[in-house]
């Protein structure tokens, strides 16, 4: 028995090679961002910055922090995952846990009903009708009620209360629990590992929606910072054709601050980002358990 | 016989007022579910039956209710609108491209991820790629934008300096360069995260089929061929029938923010951001909802269709 043919050491070259210039690819975009939202603004306008800022600068995130605008939208995303997460997965457990139920008359129809809207749905302009029907415009709840409920999760919450041992909701009917303090008392503290994965799954959903926001918040306060973010970049697409036409105009715009627009939405981009790359090492741990289980259901 | 009768006539009464009885005597877990339901009712099923409004000339002031019936009126004057032909061929396109490329992406990564030995490499590599998946579409909009930007964007850096052009190009001004784009940037972003299922897929294959091959002299690439791919075809059969039902989501946000600019119009055109243009910009309410419904049944038909094909596999989903 040989133990490496030729093939099969140009096949490993070959394994190394593209994983490494995939790695790259995916670092890339995010290093270079780092970059530039880290470097002179006028001096990153003069070209040339990939891996290492020339012109070592804060200036860029003391723009972006002394702005009202971005600090409020910054603010209302926080308040919105917060918020959204813990009352979505709070609501999505308590439904779950009443569907477990035997006894629960109707829930063969509840199911059915559950089950239909993962297969269709209105789709947008009857979505939209709906909540501008029920006065959510503009209001902080269009951010949490549309989506408290997710047929997905309750299932993903049911299958895994299913799985605990009976016995342990025995006890707690023999020692005079009902099935609310059941439900807090025993089986959201087993519940823990289930929790983490969908409430994590859940806040960066919210972290990240930008385009629910911006139909349905006009108010500008209210805008969280994915859509905020989304508006600065528009604008600068706009300006950017603008200088096509007038150049000398926008290098008298640009030569009033070492700022650019360029540098400063890298570093909006960045501060939007962080808030994601700072918590990725924890849903790591268990997003791969949370997508398995996901598809084992489909 | 007439006692009988009667002890059933109450029974039956006893039965008939019995489910509202028995639905509050399990108020508390009754209580659990119904607030819910109403949710998904309300927010769900509502839109639902909005849809109908599809076959109306719908007007805010009359309401639905209100609204005259005007039967497939919107349908037809979406089929013979100038934009129909140019709007599907481009969602044909962009979601074929999107599946071509994008759907065997993540089974290839898995492969080759499964044939690195190196564990540290591989976590790395991993934790790398699965990134992109966490990211709105804003931001990853944002860094396509700052790579690709003719003012000293990153690739034209690259291209320069590997003389391969000589004056920058705008990528994202120029309409031949925009499929390409919305494929590679939905690759870029999903690649790692789809491969999950699949490498958890291979890590279930049974280990003596590797031995008893290399036993029989098969190579590496033979095993692979061989020996993973088979066994993970049922996984990926499922997930190419999900696929299919999504073929004429070409992708919206990509879309939405990567194509904004007015050059672009004849290719960025889909079904979804045109419902999102003419409903929410234009507010022509009846008519977008016609252009959705058509998408959304047509993408029923593709679902049960790739269902058929499959159940003849034995891989159905239902």
């Amino acid at each position: 028995m040989h133990s490496k043919s030729f093939g099969d050491q140009v096949f490993s070259i070959f394994v190394y090679v593209f994983l490494i210039l995939l790695g790259f690819s995916t670092f890339y975009p995010f290093w270079n961002g780092l970059v530039v939202s880290l470097n002179e603004g006028m001096d990153t306008a003069l070209g040339g910055i990939t891996f290492w800022p020339r012109k070592w600068s804060l200036e860029n995130y003391y723009v972006v922090f002394r702005d009202t605008r971005i600090l409020n939208a910054f603010s209302i995303s926080v308040m919105r995952t917060v918020v959204g997460t813990i009352l979505s997965v709070l609501c999505t457990a308590i439904f779950a846990y009443g569907m477990t139920k035997k006894e629960l008359i109707g829930r063969k129809y509840y199911m059915l009903m559950c089950i239909v809207t993962m297969y269709f749905g209105g789709g947008l302009i009857p979505t939209f009708l709906v909540v501008r029907g029920l006065g959510l415009m503009n209001s902080f709840w269009v951010f949490i009620i549309p989506g408290l409920i997710s047929v997905w999760n309750m299932i993903i919450f049911r299958t895994f209360f299913l799985g605990l041992p009976d016995g342990l909701e025995e006890s707690a009917k023999i020692d005079g629990c009902g099935n609310w303090s059941t439900f807090f008392r025993i089986i959201m503290p087993l519940s823990g590992p289930v929790i983490a994965t969908l409430g994590l799954f859940t806040a960066v959903a919210h972290w990240n929606e930008w385009f629910l926001p911006s139909i349905y918040i006009t108010n500008e306060k209210l805008l969280p910072i994915q859509s905020m973010l989304q508006q600065i970049l528009s604008t600068n697409i706009m300006t950017e054709q603008m200088s096509k036409l007038d150049s000398a105009a926008q290098s008298r715009m640009s030569a009033m601050k070492s700022v650019t627009t360029k540098s400063l939405s890298m570093a909006t981009m960045m501060v939007a980002t962080l808030p994601i790359i700072a918590v990725y090492p924890f849903v790591q741990k268990y997003f791969v358990k949370g997508v398995l289980v996901g598809s084992l259901k489909e | 016989m007439a006692q009988l009768a009667t002890i059933t006539k109450v029974e039956n009464v006893k039965k008939k007022r019995g489910v509202a009885y028995r639905m509050a005597k399990q108020w508390d877990i009754q209580l659990m579910v119904l607030p819910a339901l109403l949710l998904i009712f309300v927010f769900a099923y509502i839109p639902m039956y909005g849809v109908l409004m599809a076959f109306q000339d719908y007007s805010i002031f009359n309401g639905f209710w209100a609204s005259p019936w005007v039967g497939f009126k919107h349908f037809s004057m979406f089929f013979h609108s100038p934009e129909f032909w140019p709007i599907i061929r481009n969602t044909i396109i962009i979601s074929l491209l999107k599946f071509c490329i994008g759907f065997p992406a993540p089974i290839v990564l898995a492969l080759i991820l499964n044939e690195v030995r190196h564990m540290v490499f591989k976590r790395i590599i991993q934790t790398v790629s699965y990134l992109p998946h966490f990211l709105s579409w804003v931001i990853v909009a944002g860094f396509t934008m700052s790579i690709l930007s003719t003012d000293n964007g990153s690739l034209n850096i690259l291209l320069q300096k590997l003389h391969l052009i000589k004056e920058p190009i705008g990528f994202l001004g120029q309409a031949e360069y925009f499929w390409g784009i919305i494929v590679s940037t939905s690759v870029w972003k999903e690649i790692g995260f789809g491969s999950i299922v699949y490498l958890a897929a291979i890590a279930g294959v049974n280990p003596s089929l590797y031995e008893a091959a290399a036993m029989d002299g098969a190579g590496r690439i033979k095993q692979i061929f061989m020996i993973t791919i088979p066994s993970i075809l049922p996984v990926v059969a499922i997930f190419m029938i999900l696929a299919i039902g999504n073929l004429l989501s070409a992708g919206f946000e990509d879309i939405l923010l990567l194509g904004s600019n007015p050059v672009l119009r004849d290719v960025a055109n889909v079904i979804d951001t045109y419902v999102y243009r003419v409903g929410i910009t234009n507010q022509r309410f009846s008519y977008a909802t016609a252009v959705g419904l058509f998408k959304a049944v047509i993408s029923v038909g593709l679902l049960t269709f790739a269902n058929m094909f499959a159940r003849r596999s034995g891989n159905s989903l239902w």
